[in-house]
C-alpha cells in the first residue's frame, strides 16, 4: 500500500511535469536573450488547442504536437516584432498576449470541447517496465515526456558549451557588447523569443494531447505562470528548472492522490500550493545578495536600440 | 587632391570628408584624418568634439552621412564592427564593452565562428597565452571579467583586439581609469605593438600622456579638424590652445588661506563593501572650513564606501561622522543634504544625474522641495527655466536647449551639470569624487577653479580622486588611503610623490598600529 502510493506520486510528478518543463525551458532560453515572454499561459493553451484540433482532424497526434509547437511559435512571433522590432514594453505585450492567447483558444476549441481523440500512450519497454518499483517510476510514460526529460540536459549543454549558446547568453547580458562583437542582437532574439514559443506549444500539446487528453477551456490551468515563476527559481539553469517542474508535479499529484487514500486536505489547500510555492521562490530569490550572485540575465526586459545613450 | 593619397604604402588609415550627424548636431563635419603604419597616434579634442564619434565610424559601429574610408588604400565600407575587424580594425571603447558574466576566454572568442560549434577552448587558451607574452599582456583566461580590476580588463579589450588580428587598434581614453602604474604598462604594450608595425589611434584629454607617447596628434574642435601636427612641433600649452582655441593656464593660482572651523569630523568609520567585507576599517580625519582634504588611493581601497558612507547611502557599522559638531552617522540623506553637503559622485550617469530627464530638471534635483523652486506642492517652472539658463550660461554648459535630455550630453558637459547643480545650493561640505576623470582641459581648469572658489568661499573640500596630480595641485593635506586604512597624511604643498606612491602602495606612515607587522600583511 505504502509503496504503490509512492510509486505513484512519484509517476504523476514526472507526468505532471513534463508540461511544465517545456514551457519553462522554452522561457529559460527566450529570457537568456533578454526578453520576458509573459504570454506563456497565452501560448501554452493555443498549443494545446491547435495540437488537439489537428490530432483530432488528421487521426495523428505526431501532426498535432507539431501544429502546437508552430501556433506557439507564430504567436510569440507576435511578441517578437512587438518588443524586439517596435521596442514596445515587454511585460505589456506579454500580458497581452496571454489574454489573446486564452480568447483565441477558446474560440478555436469551442466544436472540440469533450471530444474524443488521439492521444499519446505511454510505451512499454519490454523487461524495463515489467521491473517491480522502478519499472513504473521511470519506463512507463509516453514518448513526450521522455523528450522532455532528454530536454534537460541538451538545453543545458547548449547554454552553457556551445557558441550559439554563448552568443545567447551575451545577448542577454550586455547587449551592446553583442552587438560591437559582431552578434546580431535582434536576430537573437527573435530565434530564442521563437523557441520559447515552439516550447510552450509543445508543453501546451503534451497536455492535450498526453497528460489529460482532450479539450477544455483554460486547459493549462496556470501553468504558463508556474512555468515563468519557475524559470525564476531556477536562476535560469535548465536543471534547476526540471527540479522545480517536478516539486510543482509532485504536489498536484499529491492533490489527486490524497484523496483516494482517505486523507481529507481541502483541495482549495492544495490548489493553492504551488502557487504559495512560486511566491516564496520569489521572495527568496530576489534577495538583494542572491540576485548578485545568480541574478537574471542583466538586459532582460530592456529594449535594445543601437547607439542609444 | 583626388587620387587617395591611402596610394602612399606606409598609410595605414585615411579618413575623408568624414559627415556624421545626430539629432541637433554635427558630431563630425568632412573630418579627413589619416595614420600611417607603425605610429602612435593620438585624437585631442574637448568633450563633444566628436572623437569618439570619428572612431567609431572607423570601426564600423556608426555609419557616416557622408565621407569615405580607406584601409591600406584600399576603400571599404563598413556596415558593422565585424566588417572593421575583418579590415583589420580593433577598438577599445571608452566603456569596455566586456560581459561582466562571462570569462576572459569567453569574451575573447564572443562573436567569432571559430570554434563552430562546441566550445573546445584549448586552442583560444594557447593563442590568449601566447599574445599576452608577445606583448606584455598578463591575464588569467578563465577569470571571470567581474573579478578583474579595470587595468585587467582593458587588457582584456586589448587581447581581444589582437586576436583577430588588428592591425589598427583604437583606444578611447584608455588611461582615464588606469592608475599611474597601469599607465605604464600600458604604455610599454603600446610601444611594442607599434614597433611590431601595429597603427595605434588613441583619444586622451592627458596631454603629458599624449606628449610622452603620441608620434603625431589630431586635433579637434567641434566636429571639425584642427590640424594634424608632429609632436615634436608642438608642446603642451600649444595642444591646449589648440583644442580650446584659447591659451589655457595649467598652475591654477591657490591662495593661501588658514583653515577655518571644522566642518566634518570623521572618527574610527568601519564599514562594509557591497560583497560584506571590510571596506573602511578604522578611518578618522578632519575637514575644515577653507580647506580641501585630499584622498590618494589606487581605486577599490574604500573610497566609493567613504564617500557613501559620508552621503548617508552606506550604513555604517561602527564609529562615527560628525558634521559642524552633529552626529549624523545615523542621518538620512535627505537630512544631509539639507545640512549643506554637496557631492560630486563617481559614476555621473548612474548616480549624479537622470538619464531621460532634461538638464533643467536635473538642475532642480535638490531644491525642488524648497521655495522659490515649489510653491506649496506645485512647481513654479517659469522660474525653473530662468534658473537652468543662468547656470547652464555660469557653467558653460553647451546643449541645443535646457530640455535637452542629460544622456545625451557628452561627458563634460554631464559634470559641469552635476557641479552647477551641487554647487548652486551653497555647500558647507562637498565630496567630489573623480570630479575632472575624462574631462578635457578646458572643463578640467574649471572644475579646479571652482573647487578653489568654493574653498575661499568657505566650504570644506574632500577630494577623492586616482589622479595624482591633481590631488597634490589642489589638496591642502593629503590622506593616503589603502585597504580601508589612512596611511599618512601629508601636507599638499611640496609634497613627495614617492613618499605617496610608496602609502598607494600599502606603506603605513602614520604612526599608529604596528608599522612592520602591516607591511607584511599589505605585501602579502
Ligand atoms: N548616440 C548619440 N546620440 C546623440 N548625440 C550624440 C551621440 N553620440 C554623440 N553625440 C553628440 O555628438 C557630439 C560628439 O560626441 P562624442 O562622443 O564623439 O564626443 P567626444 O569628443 O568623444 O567627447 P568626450 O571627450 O566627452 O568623450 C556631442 O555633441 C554628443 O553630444
Ligand atoms: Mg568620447
Amino acid at each position: 500500500m505504502e509503496t504503490a502510493f509512492i510509486i505513484t506520486i512519484l509517476a504523476t510528478a514526472i507526468q505532471a511535469g513534463a508540461p511544465v518543463i517545456y514551457a519553462a525551458v522554452g522561457e529559460i532560453f527566450a529570457e537568456r536573450s533578454g526578453i520576458l515572454n509573459l504570454g506563456v499561459e497565452g501560448m501554452m493553451l493555443v498549443g494545446a488547442v491547435s495540437g488537439f484540433i489537428v490530432a483530432v482532424n488528421t487521426g495523428n497526434p505526431w501532426a498535432g504536437v507539431i501544429a502546437a509547437m508552430l501556433a506557439g511559435g507564430l504567436l510569440s512571433l507576435i511578441h517578437a516584432f512587438l518588443t524586439i522590432t517596435l521596442h514596445a514594453d515587454q511585460v505589456v505585450s506579454g500580458l497581452a498576449l496571454t489574454i489573446f492567447g486564452a480568447g483565441l483558444s477558446s474560440f478555436l476549441g469551442q466544436n472540440y470541447v469533450g471530444v474524443q481523440g488521439p492521444q499519446f500512450n505511454p510505451i512499454h519497454i519490454p523487461v524495463l517496465s515489467d521491473l517491480p518499483i522502478l519499472g513504473p517510476i521511470l519506463f512507463d510514460y509516453d514518448i513526450l515526456v521522455y523528450l522532455s526529460v532528454l530536454l534537460i540536459p541538451l538545453s543545458a549543454y547548449f547554454i552553457h558549451h556551445t557558441r550559439p549558446g554563448l552568443h545567447l547568453r551575451a545577448v542577454g547580458e550586455d547587449p551592446a557588447t553583442a552587438d560591437v562583437m559582431g552578434i546580431n542582437v535582434a536576430r537573437t532574439r527573435y530565434i530564442y523569443t521563437f523557441v520559447g514559443g515552439v516550447l510552450a506549444g509543445l508543453g501546451g500539446a503534451t497536455l492535450s494531447l498526453a497528460y489529460t487528453p482532450g479539450w477544455t477551456e483554460g486547459l493549462s490551468g496556470g501553468r504558463g505562470w508556474i512555468a515563468i515563476a519557475l524559470v525564476i527559481f531556477a536562476f535560469w539553469e535548465p536543471w534547476r528548472a526540471m527540479v522545480g517542474a517536478y516539486l510543482f508535479g509532485g504536489v498536484q499529484a499529491l492533490q489527486f492522490n490524497l484523496q483516494t487514500i482517505g486523507i481529507t486536505i481541502p483541495t482549495y489547500f492544495l490548489n493553492m500550493l504551488p502557487y504559495l510555492f512560486t511566491i516564496l521562490v520569489l521572495v527568496f530569490a530576489t534577495g538583494e545578495r542572491m540576485k548578485r550572485h545568480l541574478g537574471a540575465p542583466a538586459a532582460l526586459g530592456i529594449p535594445y536600440i543601437r547607439g542609444e545613450r | 587632391m583626388n587620387t587617395p593619397t591611402a596610394r602612399q604604402p606606409d598609410i595605414a588609415v585615411e579618413m575623408r570628408d568624414i559627415v556624421k550627424r545626430f539629432p541637433g548636431v554635427v558630431a563630425n563635419d568632412h573630418v579627413t584624418f589619416i595614420a600611417l603604419r607603425g605610429e602612435i597616434h593620438a585624437l585631442l579634442g574637448e568633450n563633444g568634439a566628436g572623437k569618439s564619434t570619428l572612431m567609431n565610424v572607423l570601426s564600423g559601429l556608426y555609419t557616416p552621412e557622408e565621407g569615405e574610408i580607406f584601409i591600406n588604400g584600399e576603400k571599404v565600407v563598413f556596415h558593422s564592427p565585424r566588417d572593421a575587424i575583418a579590415a583589420g580594425v580593433g577598438m577599445v571603447h571608452q566603456h569596455f564593452r566586456l560581459v561582466p558574466t562571462l570569462t576572459v576566454i569567453e569574451n575573447v572568442i564572443l562573436g567569432l565562428d571559430d570554434p563552430k560549434f562546441r566550445l573546445k577552448l584549448e586552442g583560444a587558451r594557447a593563442k590568449i597565452q601566447s599574445l599576452s607574452e608577445q606583448y606584455g599582456l598578463k591575464i588569467d583566461p578563465d577569470a571571470f571579467i567581474w573579478q578583474l580590476s579595470v587595468g585587467e580588463q582593458q587588457r582584456v579589450e586589448i587581447i581581444k583586439a589582437l586576436y583577430r588580428g588588428a592591425q589598427i587598434l583604437i583606444l578611447d581614453e584608455p588611461t582615464a581609469v588606469l592608475t599611474p602604474q597601469e599607465t605604464e604598462e600600458l604604455f610599454r604594450t603600446l610601444r611594442s605593438m607599434a614597433e611590431k608595425g601595429h597603427t595605434i589611434i588613441f583619444i586622451s584629454h592627458k596631454l603629458d600622456e599624449v606628449m610622452a607617447i603620441a608620434d603625431r596628434v589630431t586635433v579637434l574642435r567641434q566636429g571639425k579638424v584642427v590640424a594634424t601636427v608632429a609632436i615634436d612641433e608642438v608642446n603642451k600649452e600649444k595642444l591646449a590652445e589648440m583644442m580650446v582655441g584659447r591659451p589655457v593656464i595649467f598652475r591654477i593660482e591657490k591662495p593661501e588661506i588658514e583653515p577655518g572651523e571644522e566642518v566634518l569630523r570623521v572618527e574610527d568609520l568601519h564599514v562594509r563593501n557591497d560583497k560584506g567585507l571590510p571596506a573602511l576599517q578604522g578611518v578618522s580625519f578632519v575637514v575644515r572650513e577653507h580647506e580641501i582634504v585630499g584622498v590618494a588611493g589606487v581605486s577599490g581601497n574604500g573610497q566609493t564606501e567613504l564617500a557613501e558612507a559620508l552621503y548617508g547611502l552606506r550604513p555604517v557599522e561602527k564609529g562615527r561622522i560628525f558634521l559642524y559638531g552633529r552626529d549624523i552617522t545615523q542621518a538620512s540623506t535627505r537630512d544631509i543634504i539639507r545640512e549643506g553637503v554637496a557631492q560630486i559622485p563617481e559614476d555621473r550617469h548612474r548616480e549624479g544625474s537622470v538619464g531621460n530627464m532634461g538638464i533643467s530638471e536635473n538642475l532642480i534635483m535638490k531644491h525642488y522641495r524648497r521655495s522659490p523652486v515649489s510653491r506649496g506642492p506645485l512647481i513654479d517652472w517659469g522660474y525653473v527655466r530662468d534658473f537652468a539658463r543662468k547656470l547652464v550660461k555660469r557653467f558653460n554648459i553647451a546643449a541645443p536647449s535646457i530640455h535637452t535630455k542629460a544622456r545625451l550630453l557628452s561627458g563634460g558637459n554631464l559634470q559641469k551639470l552635476i557641479l552647477a547643480r551641487e554647487l548652486s545650493s551653497e555647500p558647507g561640505l562637498i565630496i567630489a569624487m573623480h570630479p575632472t576623470q575624462g574631462l578635457d582641459v578646458g572643463a578640467t581648469e574649471s572644475v579646479r577653479k571652482q573647487l578653489l572658489e568654493e574653498r575661499e568661499k568657505g566650504a570644506g573640500i574632500l577630494l577623492i580622486s586616482e589622479d595624482l596630480d591633481e590631488v597634490m595641485q589642489l589638496s591642502d593635506r593629503i590622506l593616503v588611503i589603502y585597504e580601508g586604512q589612512i596611511m599618512g597624511e601629508t601636507p599638499g604643498e611640496g609634497a613627495d610623490r614617492n613618499e605617496i606612491g610608496l602609502m598607494m602602495a600599502g606603506e603605513n606612515r602614520s604612526g599608529t598600529g604596528d608599522t612592520s607587522l602591516q607591511r607584511n600583511t599589505s605585501n602579502a
